[in-house]
Parts: structure tokens; sequence; C-alpha cells
């Protein structure tokens, strides 16, 4: 028994119908950080490899990860993971199915977008202290 | 046969009996990181361009070596419950099946290097 032919149906609107907004934008969001990351933690692997590996291995991949597009990389991430972080805790309060109507799903959604600039800037600047 | 909805033909059947596991490992694992990569954040952030010796001797330390190790665990883990939903969105048939498999190793090739390498930094 194969998989039987459908008769067409009217499909339900989708993203090219609906203006974006900030819950849709959010949502999208967490997708792209959240899978986008795999860059940033393959180099992070790398860069503990090579340091278990050898000095000259060390130097190479710090070099990468401490030029000027490693420095982009890196702070991109940096934004990326608080994002991920705020955005996901978004999801685990959602969960509770608290959160939900419009008004509030609308404060977290700012919530997670400007969380996200601020502990970037002020990680930023406590790491470079550091 | 044909007439009949995608609906009507599984209505009866009862549930799938599976379907929750997904969503309660990226819930666990998502805790965890919530502790996890705060930590992490700041270790790794703290080293890097940092000279060799001094980023061997921070990471043979306990706690930066177990909060590494179980950042490389649990991290790959929902990264891999996570890409396994996109390319389920995305991609399709035969291409689906061979992203999730090269996805799913990617991630416990990553994780198994990021573990031989703090294994052999801390000890």
């Amino acid at each position: 028994m194969s998989e039987p032919t459908r008769p067409s149906r009217p499909l339900s609107p989708h993203l090219t119908i609906y203006r974006p907004q900030l819950t849709s934008i959010s949502s999208i969001l967490t997708r792209i950080t959240g899978n986008a990351l795999l860059v940033p933690s393959l180099l992070m692997v790398w860069w503990f490899a090579a340091a278990a590996t050898s000095a000259e291995h060390f130097a190479w991949a710090n070099y990468i990860l401490t030029s000027w597009v490693g420095d982009v990389v890196m702070f991109g991430s940096l934004w990326a993971i608080w994002y991920q972080t705020l955005a996901g805790t978004r999801h685990l309060i959602w969960d509770n199915a608290i959160g939900l109507d419009l008004k509030t799903a609308e404060k977290l959604g700012w919530a997670v977008v400007f969380g996200s600039f601020g502990l970037t800037t002020v990680s930023a600047l406590i790491m470079m202290w550091l | 046969m044909r007439y009949i909805t995608d609906r009507k033909r599984v209505q009866g059947m009862g549930s799938a009996k599976t379907g929750t596991e997904h969503f309660w490992s990226m819930k666990v694992s998502s805790v965890a990181l919530l502790v996890l990569i705060p930590i992490f954040i700041f270790m790794f952030g703290a080293m890097l361009g940092k000279p060799h010796a001094e980023v061997l001797a921070f990471f043979s330390r306990p706690i930066p070596a177990v909060v590494v190790a179980l950042t490389m665990i649990v991290g790959f883990e929902h990264f891999k419950g996570g890409v396994h939903v996109m390319i389920e969105d995305y991609v399709h048939g035969m291409a689906q099946k061979i992203c999730i498999i090269g996805m799913t190793c990617v991630s416990y090739a990553a994780m198994a290097i990021g573990l031989f390498a703090i294994a052999k930094i801390a000890l």
C-alpha cells in the first residue's frame, strides 16, 4: 500500500503571508542562533584540542581565534549564546503555560532582545578585564 | 482509499505512544545549560588569548575541567536535538536521513574530541 494520492487542499497561511512580528522574528532568531553556534563550538573544541596537543598547535589555534576575523566571530557568538540562553529561558517559562498572552509575550520578546544586547556588552567588558 | 483524509486514516488508532522524549531531553539539557553556559563563557573568555602555560594550568584545575567536560557533553547533546528538529522542518526524504545521521556524527565527534582534549589537559 503506497502513499495514497492526496486531493489538493488549501494550505494554511505561512511565513510569506504574515507580517513580521516581534514574536515570530524572535522565535526564528532562536533557531538561527542555536544552530549557528555550531561554528564557535567547533572552533572552541579545536582550541582545546590544540592546547592539549602542543605549543605550536595552540599558537596556531589561538592566532586564528584572536585574529580580527576570530574576534568578530567570537563576539557575534557571545551575543548568539546569550540570545539563545534568554530565548531558551522564555521557552522554559512558556512550558508552564505562563506568559502566553500577547502582551506578556511581546514583553518577553523585548526582554530577550535587549537582555541579549545588555549581557553581551557587560560580559564582553568583564572578559576584557579578566 | 484516496478519498480518505489523513485524519480519517489515523482516527481510532490511538496515540503514537512516543513524542515526549525529545521535548523532555531538550528541557532537561536546557536547564543544565542555563547553569553551565554562563560559567563556561567566563572561564573560556578569561582564558582566550592567554599564554599556553596559563591555559593549561587553569583548565587542569578540577572545577574548570569538570565545567568544560559537562558543557561538551550537555551542549553537543542539546545541539544534536535542536539540529534534528531543524532538519526535519526543511529537508525531506533521503536527504533528511543523511543530514540527521551526519549531524549526529558531527555532534558526537565534537563531544568526544572536546572530552579527550580536556581529559588530556587535566590529567
